[in-house]
């Protein structure tokens, strides 16, 4: 199957923003600019833009606590996200969310999450809508290793299959639930066949690998858009950095992050496989990567600028209207 | 007396709870670490740090679990109910959002459902509260939430001394306890002595002893307190600082008594305040002793809002110096 150019042009951009956006986030924590818990994606950007290139603004995404990448691939504002990490009233959620609640209804993106396996659950309930007003519409949720093993995400899966809900399911393998390994975390042996067990297809990607993970999110939301009910995409791909900024990392094997950073690089992928079919030129990725360059430096600078929340701020947002008189 | 940080201490009390009852496990989320990995499996102790070293002296009672915090407390309550004491890690209190059903429905009323035939000394085991810029799934209290459950004791240490002493009675307790650790004090640290000892459930600690205020001040915002207190004792104000230690039970004689010889009540704690800490004692004063009291009673929370993650927001959301001094001052204007 062949992508679009202008498709390519976008998810190369948006990949590398991703990137561009996590890496800057961590310089900036190690330079105490960023406060609270903040956990990137860098490694696993095919995953959500291989996903999210399939989507429109009104299908809807449910992310995690690893939320950037998923946000940005869906058209979160880079430089509102910014604001929001800085903690700035206008961030995208006014400095009230931080890291691990970004989000932007209007754009479909349903949050970040703090809560492992807070979002599948949610996302049936969009697919609900979408099946019950027959508008073709799919819901995606993202899920971890670590995610897939909490009662919300098996209750979820089950209950979309029962549903017929246009929900789908996907699954990012980067091989640890914070300290722990898929190894030890699933029980079994095959997550994948596990997952298919509830009643849905399940298309297997490489993670590392923009047009595996494009071709296999493709399916899977083909088949949910249809109305032939949930189905999940199942993507391998380790993160580059440690569960949070500061993580000694002590479950690493020897050459480990060695290996997924020189071997497992999306975005190296990607511009060896444009350097092969001809599709994009090298000078067109560089020139994008210029571009997403500024628009992060530019991003950091205005966050650093924008507005301080204050002290009224906290108890409004509570409701839309709360008491009788008020 | 050696100087011990509060995550030392209640890790301290792990290993000698451990070492001495074997039926004493730990479980929970990375209280190992990196299980399954090619990597250092023991390694981590928990994301705070406060079962560290347990896996590399008793790897088969230092249990990592997948992240499933309903089957962590529905382990640790099934276990205990046929006679372990196992001591579960939920890492953040908020997650309590998670497990409720297995806390609330199940281990709190085995005793009582079952007509007392039954005992669940389990202790679960939670860092609590605000201060990090964590937003609002990763800051609650949830103490005063859980203390609302009949069948559950709830432990709320305000430093290292008491952490030691209230996670030793928490184990040998016959009943389901739950333990909030303010996560903002597990780097404070006290005088704790290498010996183990217990502190009582239901008996407060008077952090500073005065004549015109009583303060009563929960975790973290003990030691807040405690400072609002020093200043005003150079103002020629002395105040009672009432600790409770254990939110249920509550040591109701320590407040009244107070109460009875200040007039003065001033209650604080982190939580939001609708059905909270400082209205539950603020009832209590007003119920029992009423005819003592000079002024009107003075509540100090945060406002009724989820916790904001800006640092900015926060500190205006969490109550500080400012505040519970203004209270202070309400109470003898
Ligand atoms: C209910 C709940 N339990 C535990 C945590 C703490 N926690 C945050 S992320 C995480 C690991 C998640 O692993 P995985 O689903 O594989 O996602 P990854 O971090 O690898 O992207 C844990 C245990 C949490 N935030 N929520
Ligand atoms: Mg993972």
């Amino acid at each position: 199957m062949s992508i679009p150019k202008e498709t390519l042009l976008h998810a190369y951009r948006t990949m590398k923003t991703i990137r561009e956006f996590e890496e800057r986030v961590n310089a900036e924590i190690m330079n105490g600019q960023i406060p609270g818990f903040t956990h990137l994606y860098t490694g696993q950007e095919a995953n959500a833009v291989g996903v999210c290139a399939h989507l429109d603004e009104s299908d809807t995404i449910i992310s995690t606590h690893r939320g950037h990448g998923h946000c940005i691939a869906k058209g979160a504002e880079v430089s509102g996200m910014m604001k929001e990490l800085f903690g700035s009233s206008e961030g995208l959620c006014k400095g009230k969310g931080g890291s691990m609640h970004v989000a932007d209804i209007d754009k479909g993106i349903l949050g970040a999450n703090g809560i492992v396996a807070g979002g599948p659950p949610i996302s049936v309930g969009s697919a609900l809508a979408a099946k019950i007003r027959k508008n073709g519409k799919v819901a995606v949720s993202f899920s971890g290793d670590g995610s897939v093993n909490q009662g919300t995400c098996f209750e979820a899966m089950n209950m979309a299959v029962v549903l017929q809900a246009p929900a789908v399911f996907v699954i990012e393998n980067n091989y640890y639930s914070e300290h722990t390994s898929i190894n030890y975390a699933v029980g079994c042996d095959d997550l994948k066949a596990r997952t298919e067990a509830f009643g849905f297809p399940v298309f297997v990607a490489d993670g590392a690998d923009f047009f595996a993970v494009h071709e296999a999110a493709g399916k899977a939301i083909a088949h949910a858009r249809a109305g032939n009910g949930p189905a999940g995409v199942f993507a391998e791909q380790g993160r580059y950095h440690g569960h949070f900024v500061g993580d000694p990392q002590a479950y690493r094997a020897e050459g480990e992050l060695e290996d997924l950073r020189e071997n497992h690089c999306p975005l190296k992928n990607f511009r060896a496989r444009m350097a092969e079919t001809g599709e994009l030129s090298l000078a067109e990725l560089d020139a994008i990567d210029a571009e997403v360059m500024a628009e992060i430096e530019q991003s950091v600078t205005d966050a650093k600028a924008a507005a301080r929340p204050t002290a009224e701020q906290v108890t409004e947002d509570v409701y839309i209207q709360y008491s009788a008189t008020a | 007396m050696p100087e011990k940080t509060m995550r030392d201490a209640i890790n301290e009390a792990l290993h000698q709870a451990m070492e001495q009852d074997d039926s004493v496990f730990v479980i929970g989320e990375d209280v190992a670490g990196c299980s399954g990995s090619a990597g250092d499996v023991g390694a981590v102790g928990g994301v705070f740090g406060v079962t560290e070293g347990i896996y590399h002296r008793w790897p088969d009672r230092c249990i990592d679990t997948p992240i499933s915090e309903s089957a962590i407390v529905g382990a640790a309550a099934g276990a205990a109910l046929v006679g372990m004491r196992p001591v579960a890690e939920i890492m953040f209190a908020d997650f309590i959002g998670v497990c409720m059903d297995q806390i609330v429905n199940q281990m709190a009323k085995f005793r009582y459902m079952f007509g007392g035939k039954s005992r669940c000394p389990a202790v679960i085991r939670f860092s609590s509260g605000g201060g990090f810029s964590a937003a609002g799934q990763h800051s609650q209290a949830m103490y005063q939430v859980m203390t609302s459950f009949p069948g559950l004791k709830v432990v709320v240490p305000s430093n290292a001394y008491d952490a030691k002493g209230l996670m030793l009675s928490a184990i040998q307790d016959d009943d389901p306890v739950l333990f909030f650790e303010p996560k903002i004090l597990y780097q404070e640290t006290a005088d704790v002595p290498d010996e183990m000892y217990t502190i009582p459930f239901g008996e407060a600690n008077f952090v500073r002893e005065g004549d015109d205020v009583t303060v009563v001040a929960f975790g973290q915002m003990v030691p807040k307190a405690a400072a609002v207190i020093d200043a005003l004792a150079e103002e020629g104000i002395s105040c009672d600082l009432i600790d409770p230690r254990t939110t249920s039970p509550l040591d109701e004689n320590a407040i009244l008594e107070s109460v009875e010889a200040t007039g003065r009540l001033v209650i604080v704690d982190e939580a939001p305040p609708r059905c909270g800490l400082t209205a539950d004692i603020a009832g209590l004063a007003a119920d029992k002793a009423f005819s003592s009291l000079k002024a009107p009673i003075k509540q100090v929370s945060a406002p009724h809002s989820p916790t904001p993650f800006s640092p900015e927001l926060e500190a205006a959301y969490l109550p500080d110096a400012d505040k519970i001094m203004a209270a202070v001052k309400a109470t003898l204007a």
